[in-house]
């Protein structure tokens, strides 16, 4: 019979480790907070002065350097709109063919979410040069929104998908088996019970891409491009805020006031979306859902 | 329809959506690929890797096409970029979920999803006025591989933090109900359950930021000296492959900007062998 | 595909597409949004990406004008250039380096790196960090002509982008040299950021020299067609070059050019 060894090994006392481990977060916590405050602090620090109701709405005048950023917002929406509008189906459909109906270690799902770790490394340079060839001139779409949304579409996607399948494989199997002993068929499973369930990978997913997307610069200017006129349809081309900070910063001199006071709107902009997109998913669909 | 009839058709709405998906990909490749082909054709493949320095535009021998350093400066800045936001967003997701009142935790995470939506011509702007004088007084100029990475951290340490948290999120109540009951401490209920448990969801999000890293143009631009040599030390400016696309693309012709495209697939070649590397690592490891 | 392309061009409204130079590119939006108020019905849509940009998109017909901030090559030749007005490049430091003169032999040498520290060109006991542009851009082609540099001789601490970053790096290193637009630089040294602009030649770089002609470093700023304008480009190209839009590149600090 094997001997059992009944000598207690030494190890470090749980103490230490937990208190290393507490020390650890707590740093690492008030490192990220301590940025977060110089940059956001430079930001309203030099930017608070500029803001006002005329800047939000007026149109700019003087390259950029007086009048206001009313159409670079609404830019800016309709940019993320089509983004979004097309990222979302196809981003929640592949995810969910990658989660559901593809076991996670055969080759042709490897393969997909390999490709998607590709896409995520692609650099935006590239983007905006592919979006340009592609989308503005082979697809004959010009210098667009429409054009800049379908590029930040393809960047996003990569996130969305691999965030939101993430979601739907962290379901418990328990509600698939309860679902299939019903009857119900995969799309009511999936829409009553699955999506609502994935909805934490789902958000993350959507806010790291709406983050990517407000952020972006260098794919829009060759794609969405640099026109600073109220657009007419998504067919016009028209600027973005972080086009606009980019133009103002380091493009026109004496831009710095008005490149500070517009990062400050798109930050604000930001909340208002992540706080809108993280209340709609989770009422919407949390509430289809009656938690244990 | 019978249900299963629907099921059908839903399953090749999806199929059709995730080979659009996926076209994506293929199609910037393809594209890459296209536009570097007279870079091959004129300059040769080796010369991108042992002629004398990089000076596309040089009248003398048709210009010189070395891109081993900068594919140097990519790699230095993204290692070490990536080594210091995984501990830094894994922390910070743990502060989430363990360590913080739930009050607290949703303004932290409020946060960190702001600085995922900062531009990076912001970052770049601030590393510019504000890192870059600072290390100016450690070691001039200031415009350094170190001044990337520190720009580069705070850049992906959101996707690392926001996924991190995604993951821990979704680690069932009984598991932890049960390390507790066993009387495990804090640290070895994370390090012993929670970790376990959520490491595809962390695998996730360390090769996303990755991919961030390397394909960050803007920021790296503006604080890391863009000279293209191989650094000796962190305190060395370096160009990056995307920063020296950024940099010349606007104003190159001819050879010039079909080797900077051929560079492009360079960077395509390096992030597929990354990936790559990191499958095979974890093969079976994650989902198994 | 096809039906994309007709949207672009509606009867309605006319559409200009001005692609180039992002330093054209604000002076070049101005101008177009005062055409616009005097044509009704006219959009002028104006983009950047680079100068060569603007020559690639002009030449291909993408673009119904290129901007171009330099003088055309001999190898384009085939294209019309019309120049809107003028820039120079000066070279700048930081206001507290207490060199106020430069020759061309110690800028040679500082940029090729034979003088490596400040004290050798008679300032303070500090080492130089050297600001160059990057390859192919118009300011260092101009630069190298002017000084009888290659690119090659070159050795740089710091290598920029737009001239804005170049200012930015000075302004925020004492001990640091660059070379930049004469109008970005002028604009910023009189609003409070701390550069200063060197003379070249003895001639000091301000926008009246290079108006006078007295300043050595200068280039033009230039719209750029594939064949005689005509119609709504011809309009917009002589509007352009009118007195009318003299004070918006004056707003601008570029030069007017005087016809």
């Amino acid at each position: 019979m094997a001997e059992i060894s009944t000598r207690a090994e030494p190890r470090a006392k749980p103490q230490s480790a937990d208190g290393l481990a507490t020390f650890a977060v707590w740093s690492a916590v008030f490192i990220v907070m301590a940025i977060f405050v110089w940059i956001i602090g430079d930001l309203i620090w030099h930017g608070i002065g500029n803001l006002s109701w005329s800047f939000l709405v007026e149109s700019s005048k003087n390259a950029g350097r007086a009048g206001g950023i009313g159409p670079i917002i609404i830019s800016t929406l309709l940019i993320l709109g089509v983004c979004l509008g097309v990222a979302l189906p196809l981003g929640v459909g592949t995810a969910m063919l990658l989660a559901e109906f593809t076991s996670a270690e055969n080759f042709f799902s490897r393969l997909v979410r390999r490709s998607l770790d590709v896409l995520a490394g692609v650099p935006s340079i590239v983007f905006g040069l592919f979006g340009n060839a592609f989308f503005c001139i082979y697809l004959g779409m010009g210098f667009s929104i429409l054009s800049g949304g379908l590029t930040l579409a393809c960047m996003v996607l990569p996130i969305l998908i691999r965030s939101t399948e993430e979601g739907f494989r962290s379901t418990p199997e328990a509600y698939r088996l309860g679902a299939a002993a019903l009857g119900m068929t995969r799309i009511k499973t999936f829409l009553h019970l699955l999506l609502p369930a994935a909805t934490p990978g789902l958000v993350v997913g959507l806010v790291l891409g709406i983050g990517r997307a407000l952020a972006e610069t260098a794919a829009l200017i060759f794609t969405s491009g640099y026109v600073d006129r109220l657009p007419t349809s998504v067919f016009d081309s028209g600027r973005s805020l972080s086009v606009h900070i980019y133009d103002l910063s380091m493009n026109v001199s004496g831009g710095e006031p008005n490149a500070y006071a517009t990062a400050l709107v798109l930050v604000g902009l930001l909340l208002i979306i992540n706080w809108t997109a993280s209340w709609i998913t989770e009422r919407w669909l949390h509430r289809r859902l009656t938690t244990s | 329809m019978s249900p299963s009839r629907v099921d059908q058709i839903f399953v090749w709405l999806l199929r059709g959506l995730a080979a659009l998906a996926g076209s994506v990909l293929v199609l910037i490749v393809m594209f890459l690929i296209i536009e570097s082909i007279p870079a091959l054709q004129h300059v040769g493949f080796a010369r991108f890797f042992t002629d004398s320095s990089w000076h596309p535009a040089a009248k003398a021998a048709e210009g010189f096409y070395n891109l081993v350093p900068m594919l140097a400066g990519t790699l230095f800045a993204m290692a070490g970029s990536v080594l210091l936001a995984t501990p830094l967003g894994i922390l910070s997701a743990l502060f989430c979920h363990y360590y913080a009142p739930p009050i607290i935790a949703r303004q932290y995470r409020r946060v960190i999803e702001l600085l995922a939506g900062i531009p990076s011509v912001v970052y770049g702007f601030w590393g510019l006025v504000v890192l870059v004088p600072l290390l100016r007084h450690i070691e001039p100029s200031g415009l350094s591989l170190l001044a990337g990475i520190i720009i580069l951290t705070i850049m992906i340490l959101p996707t690392v933090a926001l996924m991190a948290d995604a993951a821990m999120a979704n680690v069932p109540q009984h598991y932890l109900q049960g390390a507790a009951a066993l009387g495990l401490s804090r640290w070895a209920i994370l390090r012993g359950v929670v970790f376990p448990a959520s490491k595809a969801g962390l695998f996730t999000g360390v090769i996303l930021a990755t991919g961030r890293a390397i394909g960050e143009t803007m920021a790296i631009l503006m604080v890391c000296g863009n000279i293209v040599q191989t650094p000796k030390n962190l305190f060395e400016p370096i160009r990056t492959l995307t920063a020296n696309i950024a940099l010349e693309m606007a104003y190159a012709l001819g050879d010039h900007r079909t080797a900077l495209f051929f560079s492009g697939v360079l960077l395509m070649a390096m992030i597929i062998a990354l990936v790559g590397l990191a499958e095979h690592l974890v093969k079976g490891k994650i989902y198994g | 595909m096809l039906g994309f392309a007709a949207c672009s061009k509606s009867p309605q409204t006319d559409k200009l597409v001005i692609t180039g130079s992002s330093t054209i590119a604000p002076l070049m939006a101005e101008i177009g949004k005062r055409f616009e108020q005097t044509h009704p019905g006219v959009r002028v849509d104006v983009q950047t990406g680079g100068s060569s940009r603007g020559i690639a998109d002009a030449r291909q017909g993408v673009a119904d004008i290129g901007m171009a901030s330099r003088a055309l090559k001999e190898d384009e030749n085939d294209l019309y250039a019309f120049a809107i007005a003028q820039d120079g490049i000066c070279i700048i430091l930081h206001q507290e380096n207490p060199i106020a003169n430069l020759s061309d032999e110690q800028v040679v040498a500082i940029y090729t790196g034979k003088i490596n520290n400040w004290k050798d060109a008679g300032g303070n006991d500090a080492p130089i960090t050297v600001v160059n542009k990057a390859e192919g851009r118009s300011t260092l082609e101009l630069f190298l002509h002017y000084f009888k540099l290659k690119n090659t001789d070159i050795k740089a601490d710091v290598i920029i982008g737009d001239n804005q970053q170049g200012i930015k790096t000075v302004a925020g290193n004492p001990d640091a040299i660059g070379y930049v637009s004469i109008g970005s630089a002028e604009y910023d040294a009189t609003h409070g950021v701390p550069i200063k602009l060197l003379p070249i030649g003895g001639v000091a770089a301000s926008i009246e020299n290079v108006k006078n002609g007295a300043f050595p470093l200068s280039r033009p700023l230039n719209l750029v067609t594939k064949t005689a304008p005509e119609g709504l480009a011809k309009q917009l190209i002589e509007f352009a070059q009118s007195e009318s839009v003299h004070d918006i590149i004056r707003e601008q600090y570029f030069v007017p050019i005087a016809r």
